[in-house]
């Protein structure tokens, strides 16, 4: 197998593509603006500006700066990007397209609600199929992100034990696995975090469980399957531990993908739902955004929800935003949530149904299954934990016996993927295996490109032990090498002055 | 058949499981109990083409009415503005938009570069040091910044202005929670809606973490005291808060330089759709001083030269503050972020320019400005109710007219104009009142058609 | 610039395990063991540490001592060395340790590899304090202290990792026996000191950025929670070790011991360096608890440098009034805990899963084992 690949590089002396503070020119515009009218402004002095040190570029010089920017990037549209936890998975193009409608993006939230019946429809829609999807009853879609999701559902779960006159559930537990947005949003919201060990098989060890549980636990957060890809096949027991002290059962819905239509978190004993619209609904991550993170809820925490709520009117056949809810939250973001983000993730449903949501879990298992099994048994990568049953959608090898023999780890492995042209895996995630490769290929990755993958990671092995400097140097294929990440955050230069500056 | 976005065929799969020893697809399910196996299908729509797919919803958001359809004079914290074609256009290129966070920097230059970017020009706008590469919205933004306040002086008060955006304040109460900070509000005069300095210096004592106001205000006036609330925050060793519509910044001072400490504000209109409402763009910024830079929340994108030492690159820095490293000890939970919106935020103000940003700035002003005074004129209409000089947004009062806001705006709605947005649930001391918002989008004759329609209203 | 490694090799470490004795220290206990048949054991070790070093393919200048103490072990291992400094081959003692540590840390090593066992690393320190890193290269049959790598040929691969790529450092208790508790029948350590000591996290690169930054601001941290919890009119007594000395910090404690045990009350020092009969007549009829941290190698919470905290005086104080305090930093390091307090029935009690505080409002349940 060769690393034939090469990204593309806009070299120039000593960098790639210039700032956009270097470009440009005085006079220079990139806009046209229709004819002002001449008003008195009425504006003090004391408050007008009076210089504003931005670039001035031509419309053809920002299109071409960014479109070179675009250049040397990588995502889904470009191959194979294995991100464990991230669900990387194909964005399907019609559902841009919907959102970008008129009707769907020069909406104003606080239209009169006959003139946006449009809006509240498709957000009542959605919210039911994420009920049914989930087993929950209600699902609130402000949050805006997975870990704004998770701090919503612990002030609900904080609401839901004040209402009961329970004001000592002062503690959260956590497993050790968990995703890091868990413990923090949990610590967010005043919470003592308690963490649990995971046992030999890799799922949470119940005795530590039943230890750790008491009169104050508000809540356990818990990801299924868990960040190891392995399914928590003692839910139910988990759940009465839990539900046993009067705590709830928060779902981290990172790994939806690996269980989609095969079972319901709702069904598992789970209180609070919350859901990745940018992972398992497939709406684009956007280099890190905007995503979505819906919260479900049984019906004991519905009057906890945030305002407003989208409900419908039976007798007057329209949708309306119910503000009417005394034991609300209040608000947890402005508005109703990310809309345009939203609008995808229907349409997205709408495009698989039932039949094709189950595919994809069955696609998602079988791409990941695939690889373990194809993995395994490569000398360099093990599986730390429980290799006896399948795991879901996703994978981790630990490559800490190729570490032990070469000295080379996860994360040149990683960096050496790049140059074949591979988006890397997560590495040194989840903490509890060393050399952490996270694999999760989705039900995107065609099998020759999987079978591609596995192919590149047995070569890197070799190629760690025949020759570790070039893998200690990798990559070289991307447009930059190596970075210097320990300088970057040494000092730290977060703008173009300091640069400027710094370079002086 | 197979599936578009499934490109192993269920007999592709069939092979693959047999390649690794596994007898059907049920057998990687075996470790769900059958207790909680589902067994029925799902109910849901679907599954549908294409076609029908954009049928079906085309359908659905044919019931809105979008305000290239209704003459809308809307804003309150979503404001509608002319986005550049090629704006949208390279934002949705697939390297960027199907990106994600830049975990393998090398690999992902265009995105990191972008934000770089972003964020040196929020810096310059809002006269900071720092900012952070996107939150989540305004509202969340204020929530952080308050949170951040008391980490940095370890004091537990917030105050903030009783004329606040309510939906900030009601997601500031739900920040703040957490470790219990107090939130006290500080009152206005009531001719200039001004912010009362004399209550915030009562008020501020060793025990206030951060000073917080909205400048232009929720109610489209500007605070012109600014610089004595930060001089009075400062004095009692509190942070001084600023929370902006960026847009007017390329009009009006930098909060940097009237003693701003954070700046925070709601960067949608900067080349992002109204989107009813989402996605939108937190600005987060602050001050370089090492005891701010390391408490600020977020992703934070930083310079640096590959090991040859020389060339540039760029990747995220300070990780240590974030939840991915540790853990339950960081400054915020926040991981997935509106980076794209940010992405945009930079296209938009690379176009735009100083030049465009104070002309744009000025146009909207003018035509705000042009509005109030048309409106004035009509009898029993108070515009605007406040007594100071406003950016493009202003408060529209009806009592005289013996009509309510909602009456009133539902006879606009008859002449497919949209009125503004009702404020007496949220300040019922200010009676029938609405808050009007004017961009570069309204023409001349749209706002004599507002002017018109609300004299044959009032009348 | 080429790195230097200093190596001392206590030829005499790791005798007496064989033949059943509990060290070699002193020359009436080698004499023992010389006269049962004991051979050394420390040589060989220093060899196989070496040769994985040399295996790295590192170039670094080695400096060490005569003869057994360091220069016979390079030549077997094919490596040149710089030899300094003067013994007596065959009359080998802890001063010539001593002088040895504390001429390398004139000589500027970067590293110290010491083959020893726990009383070899114990003289190291002492001469030279947490002043240069070292990593010690196990030989002993005491080998209670943080400050040794699992095997010889880890050593050596820590070794040129760390001198070669750089690793964190990580601040270990070095223990030896308790001479006293010794002659009384029981064994069991003291908390020598500590050594600063190179380490291989799991992430590298996120801990790389100053792992000594995170134990500090952890240990702040817990000391933070610690002082929100504490009660008035109760004694607190603080075993040995950095985290609850940061917790005396906290409450503006200046003086409290590293290596003894204190009591504090109402934010102030009760009494320092206290032993077991001192601890019991100040908490007689008073609520008291206990403030722990895992101790040495093994994580013991009792039994390994503060046997001052007696089973009469966890029994007073109650279980349930024990709280145990550890970094995660220092949790990855010793994931499973121990304890000897010295009382089978009472050591049962905090078998299985406790919980430990880990920085502020923060705890994780952690298992404690046979």
């Amino acid at each position: 197998m060769m690393a034939n690949y090469r990204q593309a590089r806009w070299a120039g002396d000593a960098l790639l593509e210039p700032l956009i503070f270097e470009l440009g020119k005085p006079g220079r515009v990139g806009y046209t603006l229709p004819p002002k009218l001449h008003e008195q402004l009425r504006i003090p002095k004391n408050l007008l500006r009076e210089k504003l040190e931005i670039p001035e570029l031509s419309e053809v010089e920002v299109v071409r700066h960014y479109t070179r920017l675009s250049q040397m990037n990588y995502g889904v549209d470009s191959g194979i990007y294995p991100l464990g936890s991230c669900t990387m998975k194909y964005n399907p193009k019609v559902c841009e397209e919907l959102a970008s409608l008129e009707e769907a993006a020069y909406i104003h939230p606080y239209q009169i609600e006959d003139t946006a019946q449009g809006a509240l429809e498709l957000m009542y829609r959605l919210e039911r199929c994420l009920a049914e999807v989930a087993g929950v009853d209600r699902v609130c879609l402000h949050p805006s992100a997975g870990a704004h999701g998770e701090f919503v559902a612990m002030l609900l779960t904080r609401a839901y034990h004040k209402f009961k006159g329970d004001g000592n559930r002062t503690q959260v537990i956590v497993p050790d696995s968990a995703h890091g947005t868990n413990p923090a949003s949990a610590s967010m919201a005043g919470y003592e975090v308690v963490t649990v060990p995971s046992d030999a098989r890799g799922r949470v060890d119940l005795k530590a469980l039943e230890t750790a549980v008491s009169e104050r636990t508000a809540a356990l957060m818990l990801t299924n399957p868990n960040t190891l890809g392995l399914f928590e096949d003692e839910i139910l027991k988990i759940a009465e531990i839990v539900h046993g002290v009067g705590g709830l059962l928060f779902y981290d819905g990172a790994n939806l993908n690996g269980i989609l239509g095969k079972a319901r978190p709702g069904d598992m004993g789970f209180d609070i739902v919350h859901f990745n619209i940018h992972k398992t609904f497939a709406t684009p991550h956007g280099g890190g955004g905007p995503g979505a993170g819906p919260v479900g809820v049984k019906g004991k925490l519905e009057k906890f929800l945030p305002v407003p709520v989208v409900e419908f009117d039976e007798k007057r056949k329209r949708y309306y935003l119910d503000y009417d809810r005394p034991h609300s939250i209040g608000k947890v973001k402005a508005f109703y949530g990310n809309f345009g983000v939203l609008v995808k993730a229907y349409a997205y449903i709408l495009l698989m149904g039932a039949e094709g949501l189950a595919e994809v879990s069955e696609a998602a298992v079988l791409n990941a299954n695939y690889i373990m099994r194809k993995l395994s048994g490569t000398k360099g990568y093990e599986l730390k934990f429980d290799s006896s049953g399948p795991c879901k959608h996703e994978v981790v090898f630990s490559v800490e016996p190729l570490k032990r023999e070469t000295g080379i780890g996860a994360k040149d492995v990683a960096k050496r993927l790049l140059d074949y042209g591979m988006h890397a895996p997560t590495y040194y995630f989840p903490p509890i295996v060393p050399e952490a490769l996270m694999i999760e290929p989705t039900e995107s990755e065609p099998r020759e490109e999987l079978d591609r993958f596995v192919g590149a990671l047995k070569v890197i092995a070799d190629e760690a032990r025949r020759s570790p400097d070039k893998l200690r140097s990798a990559p070289t294929a991307t447009a930059v090498g190596r970075l210097d990440e320990v300088k970057a955050s040494r000092e730290p230069i977060l703008r173009w002055k300091m640069y400027h500056k710094h370079r002086a | 058949m197979g599936h578009p976005y499934i490109p192993n065929t269920r007999e592709v799969r069939g092979q693959m499981l047999k390649e690794i020893g596994v007898a059907s697809v049920d057998e990687l399910f075996t470790d769900i109990s059958a207790k909680i196996r589902l067994r029925h299908k799902l109910k849901l729509p679907g599954p549908m083409s294409e076609l029908e797919v954009k049928r079906h919803v085309r359908a659905i958001l044919a019931r809105n009415r979008p305000f290239t359809q209704i003459l809308s004079f809307l804003g309150g914290g979503v404001w509608p503005h002319h986005i550049p074609a090629h704006v949208r256009e390279l934002v949705r290129r697939s390297e960027f938009l199907t990106s994600y966070t830049p975990y393998q920097p090398e690999a992902s230059q265009g995105m990191l570069q972008a934000l770089f970017e972003y964020q040196s020009m929020i810096c310059e706008l809002t006269g900071m040091d720092a900012a952070n590469a996107s939150m989540y919205d305004w509202a969340t933004s204020l929530g952080e910044a308050a949170l951040m306040c008391a980490r940095v002086t370890g004091r537990r008060k917030f105050i903030v202005p009783a004329l606040i955006n309510p939906e900030r304040f009601s997601t500031l109460q739900n920040y703040v929670s957490g470790p219990g900070l107090e939130l006290i509000k500080i009152g206005y005069d009531s001719r200039t809606g001004q912010l009362d300095v004399s209550q915030l210096r009562k008020e501020l004592g060793q025990d206030v973490a951060g000073v917080y106001v909205e400048n232009p205000s929720y109610l489209g006036f500007l605070e012109t005291h600014v610089d004595k609330v930060a001089k009075a925050a400062h004095e009692a060793g509190a942070l001084f808060v600023v929370g902006v519509n960026p847009i007017s910044l390329g009009l009006l001072r930098a909060p940097g330089d009237y003693g701003a400490d954070i700046v925070i504000g709601e960067g949608q209109p900067l080349g992002n759709p109204v989107s009813f409402g989402g996605p939108l763009l937190g600005i987060f910024a602050c001050r370089d001083e090492v005891k701010l830079v390391r408490q600020m929340p977020g992703r934070l994108i930083g310079m640096t030269t590959a090991l040859d030492g020389r060339t540039r690159g760029y990747v995220m820095v300070l990780q240590t503050r974030e939840q991915h490293i540790r853990r339950e000890r960081a400054t915020s939970s926040i991981c997935s972020n509106e980076a794209l919106c940010g992405v945009a935020a930079a296209i938009y103000l690379a176009s735009l320019g100083p030049r465009g940003l104070r002309e744009l700035g000025e146009a909207c002003a003018a035509s705000a400005n042009y509005a109030m005074r048309k409106l004035r004129a009509i009898k029993d209409l108070k515009v605007p109710i406040f007594d100071a000089p406003h950016f493009n947004e202003f408060t529209l009062n009806c009592d005289d007219v013996g009509m309510s806001v909602a009456k009133l705006n539902a006879e606009l709605l008859k002449r497919d104009i949209h009125g503004g947005k009702p404020l007496r649930g949220e300040f019922p001391e200010l009676g029938e009142t609405s808050l009007m918002c004017v961009t570069e989008l309204h023409t001349k004759e749209d706002i004599d058609r507002l002017a018109s329609a609300l004299a044959e209203i009032a009348g | 610039m080429r790195k230097k490694l200093g190596l001392i090799v206590n030829p005499i470490a790791g005798m007496g395990g064989r033949v059943g004795l509990k060290g070699t220290d002193g020359p009436d206990t080698l004499a023992k063991a010389l006269k049962l048949g004991a051979k050394p054991v420390s040589p060989a070790r220093a060899v196989e540490a070496l040769r994985a070093i040399k295996r790295s393919g590192l170039k670094f200048d080695l400096v060490t001592y005569p003869h057994e103490m360091g220069k016979d072990e390079a030549r077997e291992a094919g490596l040149k060395a710089r030899v300094i400094g003067e013994i007596v081959s065959g009359r080998t003692s802890a001063e010539d340790t001593k002088r040895a540590a504390r001429e390398m840390l004139a000589e500027g090593v970067d590293l110290l590899l010491i083959a020893g066992g726990d009383g070899t690393m114990a003289d190291v320190i002492e001469a030279i304090g947490m002043r240069a890193p070292v990593l010690g290269i196990p030989c002993g049959v005491k080998l209670h202290s943080a400050a040794f790598a699992n095997t010889p040929e880890a050593a050596g691969d820590v070794a040129a990792r760390f001198l070669r790529d750089g690793l964190p450092l990580r601040e270990a208790e070095v223990m030896d026996i308790d001479e006293e508790a010794y002659r009384e029948g029981r064994l069991s350590a003291k908390l020598k000191g500590h050594a600063r000591v190179p380490y291989e996290p799991t992430m590298v690169q996120a801990t790389k950025e100053g792992s000594a930054g995170f134990e500090l601001a952890d240990q702040k941290a817990i000391a933070r929670w610690v002082l929100e919890l504490m009660e008035r009119g109760r004694i607190y007594v603080l075993g040995p070790g950095t985290t609850t000395r940061a917790v005396a910090e906290e409450l503006g404690i200046r003086d409290s011991t590293l290596l003894g045990v204190d009591l504090v009350l109402d934010h102030k020092l009760l009494a320092r360096d206290v032993n077991e009969r001192q601890i019991l007549e100040a908490i007689e009829g008073k609520p008291a608890a206990i403030i722990v941290s895992p101790i040495g190698r093994q994580g013991f919470i009792f039994g390994r440098g503060n046997q001052q905290i007696s089973p009469g005086v966890i029994r007073k104080v109650g279980k349930e009034n024990v709280l145990v305090v550890a970094t995660p930093h220092k949790l990855g390091l010793t994931p499973i805990l121990k304890v000897d307090t010295g009382d089978a029935v009472l050591d049962d009690k905090f078998r299985g899963y406790i919980r430990v505080m880990t920085g502020y409002r923060q705890m994780r349940m952690v298992m404690v084992s046979q």
